[in-house]
């Protein structure tokens, strides 16, 4: 089971963030102005587990004109004056495939459910902090004063009892869709092809394909732009693929740190001896 | 041009450190605005982020714990290893010494590690399970058989107990102690950060490299001069060792070299690389004369190594914190692969 975001039809309501954090019980974690736009939250962390972000650009989106009817009102994100455009997208932990926090975690406190989501086990991490570099999009995070690591859970709670998750729930645009994969995967190719037959040249997926460096998000994103406008990697890789290589290294530097010294001993001999 | 441009312009104005530009693409852009001075080492990054901010979540590690953790591992586990070639060699006052500073490094070592935990008290739960996959799992294991040997191998020595015993445990932190020094640079690559995990090649080498000049500065400082002929070769292969890996990682790992050249990262790269040239060349030069100057010269190889664990972890925070460091090398890898799945007509 997973997310589709369909950023084109995002309106930045922030329902999501709302919900989430309503149903989640996630501490607040401080309200500024940051002027980024109407973002206020900044990017996800142990206290922000949905995301919205908010570009604006000087760009028009597919045929969209100034003063001209928008009658095709699907084409989604808003087309303001003067060509400008808002583009808004909510953002979450991407429960890849092959996730990087759950590898490196040492107490198997994050594990994996059933729906194939990550999930972190709160009463087992002990704080070490390790998953939150290994992840490749800067989702999850150490809580300040608690010293565990948290995000965003799929609400395991909810769907463990056959409810959609709640920032899905909330979303009043279905930005947010929640099902299973394949399904949503259709459902975005279709998407994809239907904004660019309306000239929204710009519109991709984000994390839908199975064969990428995480082996494909469990959360992937329609998107408007390149993935980098949105604070997102554009070509992520799971930590743990070169671990091999880096254990070899290691093991190669280990050898050459004991071969090297035992050499220097031999070349020396014993005491007052050759040297 | 909209009033919302201002908005864009105020951030960026916020943003000294900062060339991002919000919404608009690589493709197309003209050169990076120039002025600001500063030499490029690699090709001019050009990139776009979401208003500057990182990509990627920085450590939440505190330096001086795992930095700290780092150096004191490795410390630990070349001293071993010098330890039991000092003791084979009938060098006893240094295999003692070396004996002692590898059960109080790797003490130290646990103990910063233990510290860095949000929830120290649930140290325990890293023992629950053993994860390959998990460098940390891994070295909560391999601390836990090397600490033991490294423990009974003083132990022994200082009581004078058991001996066969005591060579036993010699010989077997001799042999687990390049592990404990050389996976911790597996720990660091192991994660997005880009200046660690572009490195992951020659990161352990760096660090088995600058931790047989810690132990052999630490022989320096603590063994008789009659018998530290030896500890000064041993300070030539680590130091020649270090230098070498550094010098291939900064060519190798392009961009993501750069934060170990630049702030604070740069500064204890360069203090790492002048101790280790001081401390060498005062060692080979004067170390088999003089107490005093081997001593000096141990303590500088000590420091060296400090600041090189120091330089290597801030290289990580620093390029961790500005998200050029992922956007640029993945936007290239993307571009040598050529059109690929994210990039549909
Ligand atoms: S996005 Fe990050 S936190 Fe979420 S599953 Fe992937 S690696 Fe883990
Ligand atoms: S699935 Fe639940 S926890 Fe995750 S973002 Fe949505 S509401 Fe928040």
């Amino acid at each position: 089971m997973g997310f589709f975001t369909d950023t084109s039809v995002c309106i930045g309501c922030k329902a999501c963030e709302v919900a989430c954090k309503e149903w989640n019980a996630v501490p607040e974690d401080g309200l500024e102005f940051t002027g980024m736009s109407y973002d206020n939250t900044q990017g996800l962390g142990a206290d922000t587990w949905r995301h919205v972000a908010f570009i604006e650009q000087s760009k028009p989106i597919g045929q969209n004109e100034t003063g001209v009817d928008h009658g095709a009102a699907d084409q989604g994100a808003a087309a303001g004056a003067g060509g400008m455009r808002w583009l808004m997208a909510s953002d979450v932990c991407k429960h890849c495939t092959h996730a990087a926090c759950l590898d490196v975690c040492p107490t198997g406190s994050l594990f994996r459910t059933e729906f194939g989501t990550v999930v972190v086990q709160e009463d087992i991490c002990n704080g070490c902090g390790y998953c939150v570099p290994a992840c490749p999009y800067g989702v999850i995070d150490q809580r300040k004063g608690d010293g565990r690591a948290w995000k965003c859970t799929l609400c395991y709670d909810r769907i463990g009892v056959g409810q959609e998750p709640a920032c899905a729930k909330a979303c009043p645009t279905d930005s947010i869709q929640f099902g299973p994969l394949d399904e949503l995967r259709e459902r975005a190719a279709m998407r994809v092809d239907q904004l660019h037959g309306l000239g929204v040249e710009d519109a991709r997926l984000y994390g839908q394909d199975p064969d990428d460096g995480v082996g494909g998000d469990g959360a992937f994103f329609l998107l408007l732009d390149e993935p980098e406008v949105y604070g997102l990697p554009p070509d992520p890789v799971v930590t743990t693929r070169d671990l091999p290589s880096m254990w070899r290294h290691a093991g190669v530097a280990a050898a050459a740190l004991l071969g090297g010294l035992a050499t220097v001993f031999a070349a020396h001999g014993r005491e007052g001896g050759a040297r | 041009m909209s009033s919302s441009e201002v908005g864009k312009e105020g951030v960026r104005g916020e943003r000294p450190g900062r060339e991002a530009q919000i919404g608009k693409g690589l493709r197309g852009r003209g050169r990076r605005r120039g002025g600001r001075g500063e030499k490029a080492m690699v090709p001019e990054a050009e990139f776009t982020s979401y208003y500057g901010k990182p990509i990627l979540n920085p450590p939440v590690w505190k330096s001086l714990d795992i930095a700290g953790y780092f150096f004191l591992g490795g410390l630990a586990g070349a001293g071993s290893v010098l330890a039991a070639g000092a003791q084979l060699t009938g060098r006893t006052a240094a295999a003692r010494a070396l004996k002692i500073s590898s059960l109080a490094a790797i003490g130290g070592s646990t103990a910063a590690l233990v510290h860095d935990l949000g929830r120290p008290e649930r140290f325990y739960n890293m023992l629950r399970v053993m994860k390959p996959t998990s460098p940390m799992s891994v070295g909560s294991w391999l601390l836990a058989a090397y600490g033991p040997a490294a423990g009974a191998a003083a132990a022994l020595e200082v009581t004078g107990l058991l001996p066969r015993l005591g060579r036993a445990a010699t010989a077997g932190a001799a042999v687990l102690g390049p592990a404990v020094a050389a996976y911790t640079a597996v720990l660091a690559a192991d994660t997005a950060v880009p200046a660690w995990h572009e490195a992951h090649r020659e990161l352990p080498f760096v660090f088995v490299g600058s931790a047989a000049a810690a132990a052999a500065g630490m022989a320096l400082v603590a063994a008789p001069v009659r018998e530290n002929a030896p500890m000064r070769t041993a300070a030539v292969f680590g130091a020649g060792l270090e230098l070498a890996a550094a010098a291939v990682l900064e060519r190798r790992a392009g961009l993501a070299a750069e934060p170990y050249r630049r702030g604070r990262a740069g500064a204890y790269m360069r203090a790492g690389e002048v101790l280790s040239a001081a401390g060498t060349a005062g060692c080979v030069l004067l170390g088999g004369r003089s107490r005093a100057a081997a001593a000096l010269s141990g303590a500088a190889l000590l420091a060296s190594s400090a600041c090189t664990r120091f330089g290597v972890f801030h290289a990580g925070v620093q390029s961790a914190e500005d998200p050029k460091y992922t956007v640029v090398p993945q936007r290239e890898r993307l571009a040598a692969r050529g059109p690929g799945p994210t990039r549909e007509p």
